[in-house]
């Protein structure tokens, strides 16, 4: 069985708010959902399943399904960190093929920035019967320096330079500075990014995504649903998913768990890399998106910063347009996961729907890519691939 | 020169499964895991083999030497520190520090031998200083 085209992206929606310390976590997930269903034009009551993650309070789909007031004959709480989501929309669509429900609702919610969180820099303790705890946390390891060693072995292994994967980060202020919502809206130059305070070598601040509150929440459905409402009709063709560790101690860095999601995702689809017209790509740091830009295939592996430089990203001027919202180094990442809104960026270029300044001409074939959890040991990778009709 | 500075270290919370380790940590000795039936090391250790799934695995003393395989400083914290993965001479791949060095100075490939550093009411951890 495939889930090639049996379920489309009905509704979408993403909150405007980036500091929440009015809402509560529960209520940011009601308001995306209440909003991703009025963009689809469905109503609560339509929806039959629902998806959330590790961000959702209180015990997951337990709580939120009751908070939420829905019936539900289907429910998945898979958490593979801010990969999630894209997740969610592979089993959502064999849900739906599979005759299991008729609308799933996924939602994301967070608020790190009203709790003051320090995401990227302060480790963070596991629970005592985390198999890995105790050979992990006392070493400090923190969501920036388990990103950094992956840079510092690409740069050792390919001769990837800062100033290359600053370029990531410059292509992603250009797209942000027409995005209202952006939490950075001015543009960088490749000297602003490598002369920003040091964090984890050799990642500099501007190399790392904002801390953000918000969220979002996608709507799926069938053809014969999606066929009846009036939006846009984009269509799921292909999704892959992967967990990546550290092998019992074979460690290798060079690598993410996109080398085997996006070829599934892809031979499910039956279209390559270089097909698609725009590709959002999780960017919790520059160096992520070098490496799932080479594991997805549309560079050789090692050639990812020379990929990247000159602007090879941004819109209207490179070959592949990507997070043309900012994406989570300029515009958001709730809940520190920034999975879901990369798939709300996609569906805005498909639809035609993205800021004219940044909206790829034609856009028909789109690709979201997520990695959550952490690139230097144990994350999830997934990739979506998704077509407009 | 940014030598490394002593920092507080959490305590590790021995199991079952890896008492042993920190018994041996405490001695000062270095063991990893070791599958009888597939012969492959493995890091963190397991009961059951993560390699073949074999239950029969057993400990065995490291000879303390490795290399740097990649290394991070976090400048961004109370007391800078050097994370870094370290790939021993047996050829298992391990999350440690690196201590008693100068942060600005490090590489990857360069030798280092364990050390064990106290830590906040717990068994020592391993670590690594440069050889």
């Amino acid at each position: 069985m495939t889930i090639k085209g049996k379920a489309f992206i009905a509704g979408i929606f993403e909150h405007p708010t980036r500091k929440a310390d009015d809402k509560t976590l529960a209520q940011l997930h009601a308001e995306v959902a209440k909003g991703a269903l009025d963009d689809a034009g469905l109503g609560i009551r339509d929806v039959d399943a629902y998806f959330c993650a590790g961000d959702a309070p209180g015990r997951g789909v337990l709580s939120m399904v009751d908070y939420l007031g829905l019936k539900v004959r289907h429910v998945d709480g898979t958490d593979s960190g801010g990969t999630s989501y894209l997740i969610h929309m592979g089993h959502a669509a064999e849900a739906i093929a599979a005759g299991k429900c008729k609308v799933a609702l996924i939602t994301l919610a967070g608020r790190p920035r009203s709790e003051g969180q320090a995401t990227g820099t302060a480790p963070r303790a596991a629970t005592s019967d985390t198999p890995e705890g105790s050979f992990e946390y006392p070493y400090g390891p923190a969501t920036a320096n388990m990103y950094a060693l992956c840079a510092q072995r690409h740069i050792y292994e390919y001769g990837t330079t800062s100033e290359q994967l600053a370029w990531v980060k410059v292509a992603a202020s250009h797209h942000a500075q027409h995005n209202p919502h952006a939490m950075l809206r001015d543009v960088v130059t490749v000297e602003d990014v490598v002369n920003s305070p040091m964090i984890a070598d050799p990642l500099h601040r501007l190399d790392c995504c904002v801390i953000s509150d918000g969220g979002g929440a996608i709507v799926m459905t069938t053809p014969e649903i999606a066929k009846s409402l009036k939006r846009p009709r984009v269509k799921l063709i292909g999704q892959g998913e992967a967990i990546k560790h550290p092998m019992g101690g074979k460690v290798d860095l060079t690598y993410s768990a996109a080398v085997w999601s996006g070829p599934v995702a892809f031979a499910e689809a039956g279209v390559k890399p270089a097909d698609m017209k725009y590709a959002s790509i999780y960017d919790s740091f520059t160096i992520t998106v070098v490496m799932q830009l080479e594991d997805l295939g549309f560079c050789e592996k090692g050639k990812g910063g020379r990929f990247v430089a000159d602007g090879n990203l941004i819109s209207g001027v490179g070959k592949l347009p990507f997070n043309t919202d900012g994406g989570g180094l300029c515009s958001n990442h709730p809940a520190n996961r920034g999975g879901l809104t990369k798939v709300l960026e996609a569906v805005r270029q498909l639809r035609g729907e993205a800021h004219p300044k940044v909206q790829v001409k034609n856009c028909d074939l789109a690709l979201a890519h997520g990695t959550g959890g952490t690139l230097s040991s144990r994350h999830g990778g997934s990739t979506v691939i998704m077509e407009r009709e | 020169m940014a030598m490394a500075q002593d920092r507080k270290i959490p305590a590790p919370t021995p199991n079952l499964e890896t008492q042993a380790f920190w018994d041996a940590a405490a001695q000062g000795k270095l063991v990893v895991k070791s599958c009888t039936a597939c012969k492959e090391l493995h890091h963190y250790p397991r009961a059951l083999c993560p390699h073949c799934f074999s239950d029969k695995t057993e400990w065995k003393q490291m000879s303390g030497k490795g290399k740097i395989y990649s290394y991070t400083v976090m400048r961004r914290a109370p007391v800078p520190y050097a994370i870094a993965y370290v790939t021993l001479d047996e050829g298992v791949t391990m999350l440690t520090n690196i201590v008693d060095c100068d942060l600005d100075k490090l590489t990857i490939g360069q030798a280092v031998s364990v050390v064990f550093k106290p830590t906040d009411g717990g068994p020592p951890m391993p670590m690594f200083k440069p050889a």
